[in-house]
């Protein structure tokens, strides 16, 4: 199967990429929202929303995603030690965007022990708190089809998307002192094919296309999963950073914290509007009204001056005080 | 010789007629504009990250990579340059009785007529809250400021401290400009402040009108001259 060249974005990521020369999307007309840049001109077009789905209950945690991922983004993660457990390397990192993290959970319900694997990395936000934070005119985009992208060669490393990001995904190098995380392959997607993780999963836990599509494959896997017995097998697509065009089927979707600390209700932090929103613009609008309201006060109202009389007084009494002048010199 | 009360180590009388008073040691005045210029390169580059309309003024520094690294280094500097200000400046800077008079009078205070107020030391109460308003906004800022220190520290607090941090900064930085520009404008205001950071003498008068205790002390000083 082939992709259709006039369609805006991949349905899947299984199929080869098209044959047809077509043009790139995802250029600056489509970018919807960008850091620092409030005046951003409107889109020229909308482009079909995407999302990839990550079914964590077909994921066998061979790691071919991150070996896809690092191939494609051409990184290379730093080798580390084994200190006993099957996460490698032990965190996210500037040279690895994607992370299966491995929890074991004994279920007290079933007594059984259950071997959760979740693909962690960006989740894509429709209302990105990396994107609120940032300081940067247009370090961080968000693109039409929902994919939130950095622009490294407007990056300043100041880190402020790792404060913002309800997810802790953002890392910045150490080498060239630039964020990086996940781009959801913006770069592939642009031209007809889906992310390399998707592409390379074995068992299509990972698969890609539209995001209404997504849903609807995602609902068929809940059913299928409700059938087997897992009753509360759902949708964790969380409605506080207004869904995300990376989402997941889990098994116990009652209790996201199970799978490594998947955050149960994730929101752009108060602390973080509150600084990015009324810190921001009213602590500005009241610095420039103390700068220009000193300036004009300065310039028309009278200067609080030293009278002569009062260097005479000085006079006086410092004479009062010391020897006779002539004495002294 | 009498212990000094309202005076500083080196404040002395240095002309007679007409009389000026030294007020700064080179020294104080050196530090004091080092804490000044690295004050005005911090909030030139605060700003710049601070609200997008200002981001521009990275410009000035060579890029936002560069504004990035260089405020915190510059942030170190003021600390330790305002730590020498303040070890010296800070007994002068405790309150006295007067100060109450003077805030209770501040109409007269804007008013400009000194006649009515008290008189007083070296400082008076809103150089002394200029004073301890730099000194604590100084800390609280060096303290977040580290904790969202990407660069050296990145893990040194957690995430949801480093919102806090974030949001503490920004608002302290609010503040502390709000104290520098009243405190460079009333160094302005009230003419012949000035000098006494330049020169490191103000006019007799300026000491009589604004602290004619701490000119007074000096003048007695003199008076019974140096142990030979």
């Amino acid at each position: 199967m082939t992709m259709d060249p006039n369609l805006d974005s991949p349905r899947t990521a299984v199929s080869n990429p098209p044959i047809q020369p077509m043009k790139a999307n995802l250029g600056v007309g489509d970018v919807v929202r960008a850091s620092a840049m409030p005046d951003l001109p409107k889109p020229e077009r909308q482009l079909t929303p995407v999302a990839k789905l990550i079914d964590v209950s077909k994921c066998i945690g061979c790691k071919a995603c991150q070996s896809a991922c690092a191939e494609w983004n051409d990184t290379v993660p730093e080798i580390e030690h084994n200190v006993g457990m099957f996460e490698n390397p032990h965190d996210l990192t500037p040279d690895m965007f994607t992370l299966m993290r491995f929890s074991e959970f004994e279920n007290p319900e079933t007594g059984n022990f259950e071997w959760l694997i979740r693909k962690d990395g960006c989740m894509h936000c429709e209302d990105p708190g990396c994107l609120k934070a940032c300081p940067a005119p247009g370090a961080i985009v968000q693109y039409s089809n929902g994919i939130v992208d950095f622009i490294h060669e407007n990056c300043i490393g100041c880190g402020y998307c790792i404060t913002g990001c309800p997810f802790n995904i953002p890392r910045v190098s150490k080498t060239d002192h630039k964020s990086y995380k996940c781009t959801l392959c913006s770069d592939r997607v642009a031209v007809g094919q889906g992310p390399a993780c998707a592409k390379a999963c074995p068992t299509q836990a990972i698969v890609f296309g539209a995001k209404e599509d997504m849903i609807e494959h995602a609902n068929m896997r809940v059913a299928d999963l409700k059938s087997r017995g897992y009753e509360n097998a759902g949708i964790y697509d969380p409605e506080g950073v207004g869904g995300t065009h990376v989402f997941y089927v889990l098994h116990h979707a009652d209790q996201p914290e199970l799978y490594s600390g998947l955050p149960a209700n994730p929101q752009i932090s108060p602390v973080v509007r509150g600084w990015k929103g009324v810190t921001k613009t009213i602590g500005l609008a009241i610095i420039g009204a103390a700068a220009v309201g000193s300036i004009l006060h300065g310039l028309f109202a009278r200067a609080n001056r030293v009278s002569a009389e009062e260097e005479r007084e000085a006079e006086h009494l410092v004479d009062r005080s010391l020897p006779p002048r002539d004495e002294r010199v | 010789m009498e212990k000094r009360q309202y005076s500083q180590s080196g404040d002395h009388i240095e002309t007679r007629a007409p009389v000026t008073v030294s007020r700064y040691r080179g020294f104080t005045r050196a530090n004091h504009w080092i804490t000044a210029l690295s004050l005005i390169v911090l909030l030139l580059s605060g700003l710049a990250l601070f609200h997008p309309s200002l981001y521009f003024l990275t410009g000035l520094f060579g890029g936002g990579q560069t504004t990035r690294w260089l405020h915190p280094f510059v942030g170190i500097l003021l600390f330790f340059s305002f730590l020498v200000l303040f070890l010296q400046l800070w007994r002068l800077n405790l309150p006295r009785p007067e100060d109450r008079t003077w805030v209770s009078h501040i109409g007269d205070v804007v008013k400009g007529h000194e006649e009515r107020l008290p008189e007083l030391g070296k400082y008076n109460a809103g150089q002394k809250g200029v004073f301890w308003a730099m000194s604590v906004l100084i800390v609280v800022l060096i303290g977040s400021g580290v904790m969202i220190w990407e660069q050296f520290f990145p893990d040194l607090v957690t995430i949801p401290v480093r919102r806090w941090a974030m949001l503490i900064h920004s608002l302290a930085a609010v503040a502390i400009i709000l104290v520098f520009i009243m405190h460079v404008y009333a160094a302005i205001w009230t003419r012949g402040t000035l000098r006494a950071m330049t020169r490191g003498t103000v006019t007799g008068g300026w000491a009589w009108r604004h602290h004619r205790k701490w000119l007074r002390e000096l003048a007695g000083r003199e008076g019974r001259g140096p142990a030979e």
